[in-house]
C-alpha cells in the first residue's frame, strides 16, 4: 500500500502565513520515512494533515489512491508526541485500551504492559507507561500507516529504546508504512530507512532560511 | 466506565468529603420538607407575646407582632430554597443551551452568545435584579424570574468553554479516527465530561440566587411583607435592632449563612470528587 500526499498547502486562516506549500511525498508499506527539521517548520501539521486529523487547503492525500475514510477506523493512525494529552483523564487505562479493538495477550506482554495497569487513572502512570497504551491501541489488524510524531521526545533513553524496539519489531512483522516525525536526526538515522529533510521539500519561503 | 472499578480501596479524603456533603444535604433537604410542611398557625400574629427573648418554648425568640421566630424563618428558608430552585433550574437550562449552541455552532451564534453574556455581566447584578423584578410585579413570580434570567451567564461560559476543551482535546479527535461515532463519543468522552462541570455549576448558582432573592426582598423589591422570608424578616428586624432585639436579626441570619456554606461545600465537594485529578486521590 502507498500513502501519499501530493502538492499538500497548508495555513491555519485565510491571510495567515504559509506553513506548509507544495508538499508532495509517499510512503510505502514496510518502510519507514523519518521527516526532520526545526521547530515551527511544519513537521506536526505535516502528521495531522497525512492522518487525516487536519484537511489540507490545497492538495490531497491518497491511500492507494484513494481518500482516507471519513467515518470508521482510519486505516493510518497517529500518535501523539503527549501521551497524558492524548487519553481521557475520566477513563480508566483498561477503557483507554479498548477504545477500538481488544489487542490479545501476547501483543500486551511484548508491549511490556501489564494487566493490573488496567484499573489504574491515566494520572497514576508514567508517560512511557502511558505512551505504551496509546501505541497499543492504534495497532489494530486495520492499520496500514503510523505516524509517530515525536512520540519519544519526553521520554528517558531506555524508555525510547524498548518503545522503538517494540514499535519496529510490530511494524516489520505486520509490514506496516510508517512516518517518523523528530527532531532528533540520529534517531532518524537508526529507525528509519529514508530520512526526509522537511525544509528542503517544503516551498515556503522563510525570512530566516 | 465502571467495569475496571476496585471497590475495596475506599480512602479516607472522600469519605470525609461525602459524610460532609451528606449533612450538609440532609440539613437542607430537611430544612426545605420541615418548611413545606410548617403550617401558617406556627408562627401565627399573638400579641400576648410580643418581642420575647429566646427560650425554651420559643428557641429564636418572637418578633412585633408575637410571631416564633424559628418557625418564620424555617419556612422562610424553605421559600428561599423552592425559589431557589425554579430559578436555578430555568437558569441552568438557559446556561446549558446557550454554551453548547455557541461551542458547537461558533460563529455568529458564538458572537452574539458572547454578547448576551458580556451584556448580563456588565450591569451590576442586583440593579439588574430589582428592575427584572419590579417589572414583573415583584412578589413571588418577579423575584423568581428575576432570579432565572440574570444568573447563566457565567454558567454559559463555563459550559461552551468546557465543551470547547473537550471537542479540540487530542482523545476525542483520536476517538473519531479510532471508528468512534459521533453519538459513542458524545456518550463516552463528551457528556462525562461535561455533567459534572453542570452539576457544580448548579450547586454553586443555588447560594447565589437565595442570597440575591434575599437582598432584592431586604431592599423591598422582591416578595411581599407578609410572607415569611429571609429578606423580610431580616428587613423588618433592622427597625428592632436599635433596641436591642438582636435575636430578630441574628438567627435567621445564620440559619441563611449556613445554608450558603452548605450549598457551597456540596459543591465544591462534588467539584473535588468529579475531578479526576483530585477525585482519584
Amino acid at each position: 500500500m502507498q500513502l501519499t500526499g501530493k502538492d499538500i498547502c497548508f495555513r491555519y486562516k485565510t491571510k495567515s502565513p504559509w506553513i506548509l506549500k507544495d508538499v508532495s511525498l509517499s510512503i510505502e508499506s514496510g518502510e519507514r520515512v523519518g521527516v526532520v527539521g526545526p521547530s515551527g517548520y511544519g513537521k506536526s501539521t505535516l502528521a495531522r494533515i497525512l492522518s487525516g486529523y487536519e484537511k489540507p487547503v490545497s492538495g490531497e492525500v491518497k491511500l492507494d489512491g484513494k481518500d482516507l475514510p471519513g467515518k470508521g477506523y482510519c486505516p493510518v493512525q497517529l500518535i501523539y508526541q503527549h501521551p497524558e494529552l492524548s487519553v481521557n483523564p475520566r477513563l480508566k487505562m483498561g477503557d483507554i485500551l479498548h477504545e477500538a479493538w481488544t489487542p490479545d495477550k501476547e501483543l500486551l506482554d511484548r508491549m511490556g504492559i501489564e494487566k493490573k495497569w488496567f484499573t489504574r487513572w491515566p494520572t497514576e502512570l508514567s508517560g512511557g507507561e502511558l505512551q505504551r497504551f496509546c501505541i497499543a491501541r492504534v495497532l489494530a489488524p486495520q492499520t496500514r500507516f503510523l505516524i509517530c510524531d515525536e512520540i519519544t521526545t519526553m521520554l528517558d533513553a531506555i524508555t525510547q529504546a524498548q518503545i522503538w524496539h517494540l514499535l519496529l519489531e510490530e511494524c516489520e512483522k505486520r509490514n506496516l508504512g510508517m512516518m517518523i516525525i523528530t527532531h532528533n536526526k540520529s534517531l532518524a538515522e537508526r529507525v528509519c530507512t529514508r530520512v526526509i529533510e522537511l525544509p528542503e521539500l517544503n516551498n515556503v519561503e522563510r525570512a530566516d532560511v | 466506565m465502571h467495569k475496571y472499578h476496585k471497590k475495596s480501596r475506599i480512602l479516607n479524603k472522600r469519605v470525609a468529603l461525602l459524610i460532609t456533603m451528606i449533612i450538609a444535604a440532609v440539613y437542607l433537604v430537611g430544612i426545605f420538607i420541615w418548611g413545606c410542611c410548617i403550617g401558617e398557625d406556627s408562627y401565627a400574629v399573638n400579641f400576648g407575646n410580643k418581642f420575647l427573648p429566646p427560650s425554651a418554648e420559643h428557641w429564636f425568640g418572637t418578633d412585633n407582632l408575637g410571631r416564633d421566630m424559628f418557625f418564620r424563618s424555617i419556612k422562610g428558608l424553605s421559600l428561599s430554597m423552592v425559589i431557589g430552585v425554579i430559578s436555578v433550574a430555568i437558569s441552568s437550562v438557559i446556561a446549558i443551551v446557550m454554551g453548547i449552541l455557541s461551542a458547537v455552532f461558533g460563529g455568529w451564534v458564538d458572537k452574539v452568545v458572547n454578547w448576551a453574556v458580556d451584556l448580563c455581566m456588565g450591569l451590576p447584578h442586583l440593579v439588574l435584579l430589582i428592575l427584572i423584578s419590579f417589572m414583573l410585579g415583584k412578589g413571588v413570580f418577579g423575584i423568581t424570574i428575576a432570579a432565572a434570567v440574570t444568573h447563566w451567564p457565567s454558567m454559559t461560559r463555563m459550559i461552551r468553554q468546557e465543551v470547547l476543551q473537550v471537542r479540540n482535546s487530542q482523545y476525542v479527535q483520536a476517538a473519531y479516527k479510532m471508528g468512534r461515532s459521533r453519538w459513542q463519543v458524545a456518550i463516552k468522552h463528551i457528556i462525562p465530561h461535561i455533567l459534572p462541570v453542570y452539576f457544580i455549576g448548579v450547586t454553586l448558582l443555588f447560594p447565589h440566587c437565595i442570597m440575591h432573592e434575599s437582598a432584592v426582598t431586604f431592599l423591598g423589591f422582591g416578595l411581599p411583607r407578609e410572607m415569611p422570608a429571609i429578606g423580610v424578616i431580616l428587613a423588618e428586624a433592622m427597625t428592632h435592632i436599635v433596641t436591642g432585639k438582636w435575636w430578630l436579626a441574628v438567627f435567621p441570619g445564620i440559619m441563611l449563612l449556613i445554608a450558603v456554606i452548605f450549598f457551597d461545600l456540596i459543591g465544591e465537594g462534588l467539584k473535588n470528587l468529579l475531578n479526576p485529578h483530585t477525585g482519584n486521590e
